[in-house]
């Protein structure tokens, strides 16, 4: 029942900006959005979230606030680099397939840190094996593994722990 | 009005170099990749049409799409690693 | 103005999806063409659907195109991820001029093992 109870709240907000009741039948749409959340929040419950007293550390949301304009900033960086690179003449590539290590250990920070790593310049994880990711890389600077690691996951790393963990 | 056609227009022609991916390959894997981007072309493509239109139903149809272009691209790809799907 | 800044920011959005698809077309493997096309046509349809927001204002299309974006956002790494590591499995090899393949080492070493 404990468990129950966030899924129950997160499915009923989703349900309620994707419907966005109008003005005539808003009763309806929040009954079936009730009815819905319960009968989801029922069967799917055990699956999200783990522990959900997490939900409830303003801190997170701070840091969450602090990560969001970070990583936009390397976002679009990242859409200029592969612009840059797709558009030259020459194509000025130097792929490969990289290892790094990373020191996050719930599911949901390994999660966003692959995502963040896939949408930011020129890397994309292939595959995760324990604290082990295999990233490939579109331009290769180094022969030396502990400068990739740095590179790639230093920039998100920190964030994430205090947002996740 | 101009804006509409130029947005469309800008949308097709991305539409013309994924179909041309589709067709060209050479690996599986190439294709799903151009299936997957369509996809989200797609939505985008719902996005500037209902902006046009003003109506909001088109919002909905972009969501099923990427929900469904979601889970079609991940069967795809357990597919191409040889799995089974409900692993 | 507002419709002047949607504007602006769907086109940008409009010329990022149109240099994804250059790099689907352009680049020599299909690692490299997974990296582009996804990083670049994400961004671009993100913009297209905040440039939606901003125009239409809140209400029940401007949400709706929020929802839709957060969700492309979550959704397109994942699907990247899966098609890169399900080519690897398929047995694509990376492109001629690359410079190292740690992940097919991993994998000849776990087969070792057993």
């Amino acid at each position: 029942m404990k468990k129950r109870l966030p899924a129950f709240v997160i499915t009923f907000i989703i349900w309620l900006l994707l419907t966005w009741p109008g003005k005539e039948d808003w009763q309806e749409q929040v009954f079936a959005g009730l009815i819905c959340s319960a009968i989801v929040a029922a069967l799917l419950g055990h699956i999200y979230p783990q522990r959900a007293e997490k939900l409830l550390q303003p801190k997170r949301y701070l840091w969450a606030l602090v990560y969001i304009p970070y990583f936009i900033y390397w976002c679009v960086r990242a859409n200029l680099d592969v612009a840059y690179r797709v558009l030259h003449p020459e194509m000025p590539i130097r792929p490969g397939i990289v290892r790094v290590t990373t020191n996050l250990q719930t599911d949901m920070a390994k999660t966003f840190l692959a995502n963040s790593i896939t949408l930011t310049p020129g890397t994309l994880t292939v595959d995760i094996i324990g604290q082990d990711f295999f990233v490939h890389w579109i331009y290769i600077p180094t022969e030396d593994v502990e400068e990739h690691t740095r590179l790639i996951v230093g920039r998100f790393e920190r964030m994430l722990k205090e947002i996740f963990e | 009005m101009t804006f509409l056609v130029l947005a469309l227009g800008i949308l097709l022609l991305c539409t013309f170099l994924c179909l041309y991916r589709i067709g060209a390959g050479p690996t599986a894997p190439d294709r799903t990749v151009a299936i997957d981007i369509l996809g989200t072309l797609v939505v985008g493509f719902c996005g500037i049409y209902g902006l046009y239109r003003g109506k909001d139903f088109y919002m909905n149809i972009a969501i099923a799409w990427a929900l469904l272009s979601f889970i079609g691209t991940m069967a795809l790809a357990k597919y191409l690693e040889g799995r089974s799907f409900d692993e | 103005m507002s419709d002047l800044v949607a504007t602006v920011i769907i086109f940008i959005g409009l010329l990022f999806d149109l240099f994804g698809c250059i790099g689907l077309v352009r680049l020599p493997d299909i690692y490299n063409r997974v990296q582009a096309s996804t990083k670049c046509v994400t961004l671009g349809t993100c913009m297209i659907l905040i440039g939606v927001l901003i125009h239409a204002g809140i209400g029940a299309l401007g949400i709706k195109a929020l929802v839709c974006a957060v969700f492309i956002l979550f959704t397109s790494p994942v699907a990247a991820h899966a098609v890169a590591r399900g080519a690897h499995f398929f047995g694509v090899r990376l492109w001629e001029g690359s410079v190292m393949d740690k992940f097919l080492e991993e994998r000849e070493s776990q087969k070792k093992d057993k």
